[in-house]
C-alpha cells in the first residue's frame, strides 16, 4: 500500500530521496482525510526548509492543513501543475511531487518513518 | 462544533444508515451526524446535476398553538405571518430587541391557530426557552419543543420530484416553492415541504421517528436510475454558499442585525408591534453602518471565516463564509464591510494567513437553478 521506496513523517508527508536530493509529497492516508484538494500553497525556489517546520499549506472544501517538510535544505523546484490540477494529490498521492529539495543534512533521513512503519501508525 | 466530554452525542433515527452506508462522522451540534459519504465535491455536484438526500432530522421543531398563536408569533418572529395561508411557510428570524438574531427559522401555519417553527440544530434549547419566555405575553399560548417528534429527511435537486412522485399520492407538482401538504410517502404518515437549503427544487419530508429508515431507504431505493445519493453535512455548507444561504454561526448571530445581514425583505414593516421592531425601524432610517456582502476571489487564494477584511491597511470586516465550492469552482465567500464599500464591483483585500488578496463585491446569490 505504502510503496517501500518512500520515506514518511508522522505527519503524512512522503520523501523520495536520491542520494542529496529529494521530492515531497502528502500520502494516501493524508488525501483520504483532507478530502478534494482545491489548493495548494507552496513556497519559492531557494527557500529554506528545516525538518518539522511548515513548508507551505493545502486546502480542501473543509479544511486548510500545513505541509511539513520532511528534511531540512532548500527548495529546488516546485511542481507548477497543482495550481490548476490540485485534485492529482487525491488521485496519485504517491506520484504527485509538490517541492524538489536538496537536503543539508541527509543523516535526517534516518529518522524518517519507512513504509511498514508508516503503515501502522495510520492503522489501516 | 467541540461537545463536552461529559455529555453522549445524540444520535438521529437514521444513525445505523449512515454507518452502513459508510459516512465520516462528525460531532456537530451535540449530534452524531454524517459529513460526508462519497466525498463532498461529488455530492455537491450529484445535488445540481439529480438528486441529493440529506439527514436534516437533528434540526428542531417548536409548536405554538392556542387562541392567541398568531400574535405570539408576530410578536416573536421578523416576517409578517398573517400573510401565511395554512399549509404555507415562510423564512424568518427570532430577533433580540436590537434586531439581532437570536436564530433564523421557517415558520409553518399547519392550521389557522397552528405553528410549527423549524429551527438550528444548535439553537434548539436556546430558542426553545426564548419563545416560552415571550409568548405568554400575546396571550393564550401553547409552546411545546418537539423536536423529538420529528424526523426530517431532505430531497434535494432537478429530479427530487420524480423520484418523491414515485412514493408519494401527494400531487408534489402542486406544491408550491414553500407551501406543504400532508399526506403519505413510501407508507409512512408525513408533511412534504417544499422546501430546502440548497438552492435547488426539493422538497423536506417530516415523519415520525420510528417510521423514518423506512422513508430513507425507499427513497434511496427508488432514486438509483435518476442518481439520488446520500449527502451529509458538508455538501450541505457547500451548497448553501453557493445559493448565498445564511449560517446561524456564520454569517448571522445576536451581535448581526436583520438589516445588517441583507435581509431586510423578512422584515413584516407593517406589523404594529414586534421585538426588536424599534432597533430595526431606526436602523432601516439611518441606514445600517456595515452590511454582508459576497464576494468573489480575484486573486488565487481562499478565504475563509474569521479572516480580516482589509482596505487601505486598515481593518475593516470580516470574512463570515468563504471557500471554493464544487460546482461554480469559484472562491466565493460573504463578509461584513462597511456600508459604503458594500456595492458590487467594491474591491478590497482579505488576510489569508498573513498574505493580503483581492477580492471583489458580487452579487448573490452566486449560483441560481436554471429557470425548468
Amino acid at each position: 500500500m505504502y510503496p517501500p521506496e518512500l520515506k514518511y513523517t508522522k505527519d503524512h508527508e512522503w520523501i523520495r530521496i536520491e542520494g542529496t536530493t529529494g521530492a515531497v509529497g502528502i500520502t494516501n492516508f493524508a488525501q483520504q482525510q483532507l478530502g478534494d484538494v482545491v489548493y495548494v500553497e507552496l513556497p519559492e525556489v531557494g527557500a529554506p526548509l528545516t525538518a518539522g517546520q511548515p513548508f507551505g499549506t493545502i486546502e480542501s472544501v473543509k479544511a486548510v492543513s500545513e505541509l511539513f517538510a520532511p528534511v531540512s535544505g532548500e527548495v529546488t523546484e516546485v511542481n507548477a501543475d497543482l495550481k490548476n490540477h490540485p485534485e492529482q494529490v487525491n488521485s496519485r498521492p504517491h506520484d504527485t511531487w509538490m517541492i524538489r529539495v536538496r537536503l543539508s543534512n541527509p543523516g535526517e533521513a534516518a529518522s524518517l518513518l519507512d513504509s511498514t512503519a508508516y503503515q501502522s501508525l495510520t492503522g489501516e | 462544533m467541540t461537545d463536552s466530554a461529559d455529555i453522549p452525542l445524540k444520535k438521529t433515527s437514521l444513525h445505523a444508515a449512515h454507518v452502513a452506508l459508510g459516512a465520516r462522522m462528525v460531532p456537530f451540534a451535540g449530534w452524531h451526524m454524517p459529513v460526508e459519504y462519497s466525498g463532498i465535491s461529488a455530492e455537491h455536484l450529484t445535488v445540481r446535476s439529480a438528486a441529493g438526500l440529506f439527514d436534516v432530522s437533528h434540526m428542531g421543531e417548536i409548536e405554538i398553538a392556542g387562541k392567541d398563536a398568531l400574535a405570539a408569533v408576530q410578536h416573536l418572529t421578523s416576517n409578517d405571518a398573517s400573510k401565511l395561508q395554512v399549509n404555507q411557510a415562510q423564512y424568518s428570524a427570532l430577533m433580540t430587541p436590537k434586531g439581532a438574531f437570536v436564530d433564523d427559522l421557517l415558520v409553518y401555519r399547519f392550521a389557522p391557530n397552528h405553528f410549527l417553527l423549524v429551527v438550528n440544530a444548535s439553537n434548539i434549547d436556546k430558542d426553545y426557552a426564548w419563545i416560552a419566555e415571550h409568548a405568554g405575553q400575546a396571550g393564550d399560548v401553547a409552546v411545546v419543543n418537539s423536536s423529538d417528534r420529528y424526523a426530517l429527511i431532505a430531497l434535494q435537486g432537478p429530479k427530487a420530484r420524480h423520484i418523491l412522485q414515485s412514493l408519494t399520492g401527494i400531487e408534489l407538482s402542486g406544491i408550491k416553492y414553500y407551501w406543504f401538504a400532508h399526506g403519505e410517502i413510501a407508507g409512512v404518515r408525513g408533511t412534504v415541504s417544499r422546501t430546502g437549503y440548497t438552492g435547488e427544487d426539493g422538497f423536506e419530508v417530516f415523519v415520525a421517528p420510528n417510521m423514518a429508515r423506512r422513508v430513507w431507504d425507499a427513497i434511496l431505493e427508488a432514486g438509483p436510475s435518476d442518481g439520488v445519493v446520500p449527502c451529509g453535512l458538508g455538501a450541505r455548507d457547500t451548497l448553501r454558499l453557493e445559493a448565498a444561504m445564511r449560517l446561524y454561526g456564520n454569517d448571522i448571530d445576536d451581535t448581526t442585525s436583520v438589516l445588517e445581514a441583507d435581509l431586510g425583505w423578512i422584515v413584516g414593516w407593517n406589523k404594529s408591534e414586534f421585538i426588536g421592531h424599534d432597533m430595526l425601524r431606526r436602523q432601516k432610517a439611518a441606514g445600517v453602518k456595515r452590511r454582508l456582502v459576497g464576494f468573489a476571489m480575484i486573486d488565487r487564494a481562499i478565504a475563509r471565516h474569521g479572516h480580516v477584511v482589509m482596505r487601505e491597511n486598515e481593518q475593516v470586516g470580516h470574512v463570515t463564509s468563504g471557500t471554493q465550492t464544487p460546482f461554480l469552482k469559484k472562491a466565493i465567500g460573504m463578509a461584513y464591510v462597511p456600508a459604503h464599500m458594500a456595492d458590487t464591483g467594491t474591491e478590497f483585500e482579505i488576510d489569508i494567513r498573513g498574505r493580503r488578496a483581492r477580492a471583489i463585491v458580487v452579487a448573490m446569490p452566486f449560483y441560481k437553478r436554471p429557470k425548468t
